[in-house]
């Protein structure tokens, strides 16, 4: 047969094996986001990764930090009345930190990470500050979701939420 | 009869009488199988006894140790096969590479063997989450995190992994779901398809005199009795070994997990310890992501860039190699601590460097003056040695492994309260 202009350059074979190889990659494709989405993690609600109360607005006095186990933050309420809720995770791998009320930090026990009372990280390991669960108010009580940290590298005033 | 055509249709009717003995491969990938076949048995058994869930899994193991018949000693062989399948199959790798048993027509087969390797990792950071305790339950925190450093989507396979925030129920059920299911399916088919290609690749490599570089055509031997005879004897003796060791040393097992209280210091298991040590003096990019991927990388793409053929079978290539070998062993032993007593307590690039990002202060120029230093290092070798490329890949590749070993013992041996670097005596050992 002779190459002419009306000859096509791909076969009518080529072309089926490639569709078939293009819907495979496709369904390929797909199957990998179907299994994705499975394994994404099961909720319950109050349960952490869920929206928490942590209490009323006057339970919290101001210049007082109070650790909430069941939300694995530490929400602190600042002299001028403001609130930031610290997620308790380290951020270099995860350990939990506890408040060192003697050395008046957040002092990691896993690698000695410390963080300021207002997260700031002092020394390495640790990359950044403790990141800040979203707080909202609503009818006078105090709502921290905890299915979102805020990754920060520094503190900033508009973090800090009023009643 | 039976056993006979069963081992025939697993071996070649006859092999090399050469590649029969034991100093040359130390039977080492046989002993991975072994302790494979080992692991699955005395899993089996364990399955029987375990729940994983977090209200259950602590006080089965509990059981195990004390309500149950050899159930004690079924735990410690499992416990003890699995740490002696990774340093096994490590083995296994060095000997393959010291032999260059990876170059054409084997690269296939190293390339199964390297991710072999990583699904045997895999199952063993998923087993040691299951007894739930303290140990556990940090390790697989702080093992799991690493990935936290990954670019854009650390955060997402972290709780991949985790089945959620942190380590929880949903983490105990899926980490036993992969280490009972996906990753032994995962090794058996790789195992299969390794032996397949030792046989289709023309068998094991043969051993040739230092200076040789024809291959000799081999006298052959009967595998059975010459090489069956020595596997046995072999298997018997490792298992004889392993029992003994499991009913003399328990494995270690802590108070069950609790979510409040970190412990001081908190390490990955044992094998993860190299990163974890290099986390201490890197920025995580650098020492959890770039270095690990790309020596990784390095390793399995090494026999499409160390392909020279005359050497296979010649432990460390050539008289130059043996000597280069020991030497860079040698750097690695002295260097290596010696760059991390530097860096705890002289260096301080991000104190030096406070208007850099630390990313670059303490990551990327760290980083530029060791790839220099491996630079020198080769350079080295070939201007007051003379080596050849293969012989500079050797040089290179040991002193990376022997650094990488050394960070590893630190880790395990020379970390203590803190992190801190402290004699061993006041170490926190697993």
């Amino acid at each position: 047969m002779q190459k002419d202009s009306t000859t096509p350059n791909v076969s009518r074979r080529n072309f089926l094996k490639f569709s078939w190889g293009a819907l495979a990659g496709l369904v390929s494709l797909e199957m990998g986001a179907l299994t994705l989405a499975y394994l994404q993690p099961r909720l319950a609600q109050g349960e952490f990764g869920s929206v928490i109360t942590a209490g009323k607005v006057d339970d919290f006095p101001p210049g007082s930090v109070t650790h909430i186990s069941n939300g694995r933050f530490y929400l602190s309420r600042l002299p001028d009345g403001g609130f930031l809720a610290f997620y308790q995770r380290c951020t270099h791998l995860g350990c939990n930190v506890p408040w060192d009320q003697a050395e008046g930090a957040f002092v990691c026990p896993c690698h000695n990470s410390k963080f300021t009372p207002d997260g700031a990280v002092m020394n390495p390991p640790a990359p950044r500050p403790l990141d800040l669960f979203p707080i909202s108010i609503e009818k006078g009580e105090v709502q921290v979701d905890t299915s979102k940290p805020l990754v920060r590298q520094a503190f900033t005033p508009s973090q800090v939420v009023y009643a | 009869m039976v056993v006979d055509s069963l081992v025939l249709h697993l071996h070649p009717t006859k092999v090399p009488v050469s590649t029969l003995r034991f100093s040359y491969t130390w039977g080492l990938g046989g002993l991975s199988a072994l302790l494979m076949m080992l692991l699955a048995i005395t899993g089996i058994f364990l399955e029987m006894n375990y729940t994983p869930s977090p209200t259950h899994a602590y006080q089965d193991i509990l059981d195990l140790r004390s309500n149950t018949w050899f159930g004690d000693l079924l735990r410690n062989i499992h416990h003890w096969s699995a740490n002696l399948l990774i340093i096994a199959s490590v083995l296994h790798l060095l000997r393959v590479f010291f032999t260059a048993a990876y170059r054409p027509p084997r690269e296939l087969n190293w390339i199964l063997g390297v991710a072999m390797l990583l699904l045997v990792a895999a199952a063993n950071f998923t087993g040691y989450l299951l007894p739930w305790d303290q140990l556990a339950y940090w390790a697989i925190t702080v093992g799991a995190s690493i990935v936290t450093y990954v670019p854009l989507v650390g955060g997402y396979l972290n709780r991949l992994i985790l089945g959620g925030a942190e380590v929880g129920a949903a983490t105990l059920l899926n980490f036993y779901a992969y280490h009972i299911s996906f990753i032994p399916a995962g090794i058996l088919t790789l195992m299969a398809f390794h032996f397949w290609r030792v046989r289709k690749d023309g068998g094991l490599t043969l051993p040739k005199p230092i200076d040789q570089v024809e291959t000799p055509k081999p006298e052959r031997v009967t595998t059975i009795p010459h090489l069956v005879r020595r596997e046995l004897v072999f298997a018997l003796l490792w298992l004889l070994m392993i029992f003994f060791w499991a009913m003399v040393v328990p494995a270690p097992l802590e108070g069950i997990a609790n979510p409040e209280i970190s412990p001081n210091p908190a390490k990955a298991p044992w094998y993860f310890l190299g990163i974890q040590e290099l986390l201490l003096h890197f920025h995580p990019l650098v020492g959890a992501i770039v270095i690990p991927a790309t020596a990784l990388g390095a390793l399995v793409l090494l026999p499409f860039y160390d392909t020279t053929p005359h050497s296979v079978g010649i432990y460390f290539r050539s008289r130059r190699g043996r000597a280069l070998a020991l030497l860079a062993t040698g750097l690695g032993i002295w260097l290596t601590p010696a760059w991390i007593a530097l860096d705890e307590f002289v260096l301080d690039w991000a104190g030096w460097l406070p208007t850099w990002p630390v990313l670059i202060s303490n990551g990327l120029v760290p980083l530029a003056l060791m790839l220099l230093g491996l630079i020198g290092l080769d350079d080295l070798a070939k201007r007051v040695f003379g080596a050849n490329l293969e012989e500079r890949i050797l040089f290179i590749f040991i002193f990376i492994f022997t650094a990488l070993v050394i960070l590893t013992l630190v880790g395990i041996f020379f970390r203590g309260t803190g992190m801190a670097l402290v004699m061993p005596w006041d170490a926190v050992v697993h």
